[in-house]
């Protein structure tokens, strides 16, 4: 029994839990939207988008989560403005230009002769070396989208559903979706230190795909979908510890497998969705 | 044109286009408070387009439109219901058919607000006027294509519109559901609700609508269901329907 608890007496420990608990649920109550929307595609294109953000801020010798913050929010408005134009094929925008910052930020880390801190670790994730100070930013960025989701609830719900007869009964449809892209920007840039720049996409969406296979309704799709992301980066953090393994890479396995077997169990009609 | 303020819809000279596709060319007409509205049409005459635009869902090229005393856009929330085509929405949603009607009552809540005892009355009649209350907890991917057309019927009354909107509610629907829906908006327009509907039925426009507008982007024909019938438009529209306008769905 102690040996289980032996994880927890060390500090950098109980901060990464603390970062696991706040990242798996904002991952998933915003990856309920991003799975029901189909932007999982835009998760993927911000994620990559930042790092271009994250290295600029390190030239410059600013805090990385502002640079990758300023460069997600600003490609998210940016998806955004595309989406509603409607000219482009958002995909082609994606495909192009967010891999583009992606390269970017390569192309400026691969001509830095040396590099105090690993920037490696915000491809891949390191839950374990999260500080105080970046706990008390992934708190107080979580209880922002936390309740920005609380007080938009209805009106996201309705939107997400039906976007054009929402506007028609006078919802602000368009506010309302650069506000959702605005807070997928931050919750994205919160995950990146725990599960990585390649991997952050994963955990917005498994977690929500495997609750939409078992519920048919969407508080409960949502409820369902952070429960089973608190446990994918809560299990896989500890997983990682005893295995001695990429905490990001154990996360997103561990909502892997979670997300076969709620397909199973669908599968299976052990659980009635009907 | 007498259009005035007392009319709940009045469309001057509008004009709509899709890039440098003209959809909709010179279209003026009114709709009163308490009248049914009609509009026919072969596939591609912009039917939907006219609709949208009343909605305020499209920007007008140019022409005005003035939709319960003001811009479309500018319309109270929750006053205007607008009924698409069912294949626009998104059946796999995780809801159930409650869940669906209530969404209408979303535009009248601020977010501190409950959903209260009056806003579950309005979805609750609203599901029994379509005969739907029985099928409340049902999931929305597992509902045929007529209840559908019912759940958005139902959607559209629970939101107490001044101003109904309604894209071709009866195709694909059962003679019995189409007297149901037909039943439900004739009462609906007895107590003054102005409504304007698309349709490919031709068969029983008298039954529904006051006045008819046989649409070809632009207005062929506007009047009495029997005015129109006389005037010959109605004919041409209905033999090219009939021959070429299911060819000509996309």
């Amino acid at each position: 029994m102690n040996a289980l608890l032996v994880p927890f007496q060390y500090a950098f420990m109980q901060r990464a839990f603390i970062a696991a608990v706040t990242v798996g649920l904002l991952c998933s109550i915003m990856g309920t939207y991003v799975v029901l929307r189909k932007l999982s595609f835009i998760g993927d294109g911000i994620a990559h988008a930042s790092f271009a953000g994250i290295v600029i801020a390190y030239i410059r010798g600013m805090d990385y989560y502002v640079g990758a913050a300023i460069v997600a929010v600003g490609t998210a408005l940016g998806i955004g403005f595309v989406h509603r134009r409607g000219n482009i094929s958002l995909d082609t925008t994606i495909g192009v230009l967010f891999t583009a910052m992606f390269a970017l930020g390569v192309f400026l880390m691969s001509r830095l002769r040396s590099y105090a801190v690993d920037l490696q670790s915000f491809l891949f994730g390191d839950i374990l070396s999260v500080s105080v100070k970046d706990v008390f930013f992934i708190a107080g960025l979580g209880a922002i989208i936390a309740i920005t989701v609380i007080i938009l609830f209805r009106a996201l719900l309705y939107t997400t559903f039906d976007p054009v007869v929402a506007q028609a009964s006078g919802l602000p449809v368009a506010t309302i979706e650069y506000v959702l892209l605005v807070m997928l920007a931050l919750t994205i840039i919160v995950a990146l230190q725990s599960v990585g720049i390649i991997l952050v996409a994963a955990l917005l969406v498994t977690p929500a795909a495997a609750a939409y296979q078992l519920t048919s309704r969407f508080a409960p799709m949502m409820t369902l979908a952070a429960a089973l992301g608190v446990t994918s980066t809560v299990g896989g953090l500890y997983l990682s510890y005893f295995l001695q393994s990429s905490s990001g890479a154990t996360i997103v396995l561990l909502a892997t497998i979670l997300f076969f077997i709620a397909m199973a169990l669908k599968h299976l009609r052990l659980v009635r969705t009907a | 044109m007498n259009a005035g303020p007392a009319d709940a819809v009045a469309v001057e000279h509008l004009v709509v286009r899709y890039d440098r596709t003209l959809a909709l060319d010179d279209i003026s007409l009114e709709l009163h408070f308490g009248e049914a509205l009609g509009i026919v049409g072969p596939n591609g005459s912009g039917k939907s387009t006219l609709l949208k635009s009343i909605a305020g869902l499209l920007a007008p090229a140019s022409g005005s439109l003035c939709v319960l005393g003001t811009q479309p856009r500018k319309v109270a929330p929750g006053a205007i219901a607008y009924v698409p085509q069912i294949e626009a929405a998104d059946w796999s949603f995780p809801a159930n058919v409650w869940d669906v009607v209530a969404m209408a009552r979303f535009a009248h809540l601020r977010f501190w607000q409950h959903f209260g005892e009056a806003d579950r009355r309005a979805v609750e009649d609203a599901l029994r006027s379509v005969n739907m209350y029985d099928l409340r907890e049902r999931r929305i991917s597992q509902l045929s294509g007529g209840q559908q057309q019912r759940v958005f019927v139902a959607r559209a009354i629970a939101q107490k519109p001044r101003l109904l909107l309604l894209d071709e509610p009866t195709t694909g629907v059962d003679a019995e559901t189409e007297e149901a829906l037909r039943r439900v908006v004739r009462s609906l327009v007895a107590d003054g609700l102005p409504v304007l509907m698309t349709t490919h039925d031709l068969e029983r426009v008298s039954d529904w609508f006051d006045r008819l507008l046989v649409l070809d982007r632009r207005v062929l024909a506007i009047g009495t269901p029997g005015e129109v019938v006389a005037s010959g438009a109605y004919a041409s529209i209905r033999e090219h329907t009939h021959t070429h306008g299911h060819a000509r769905t996309a």
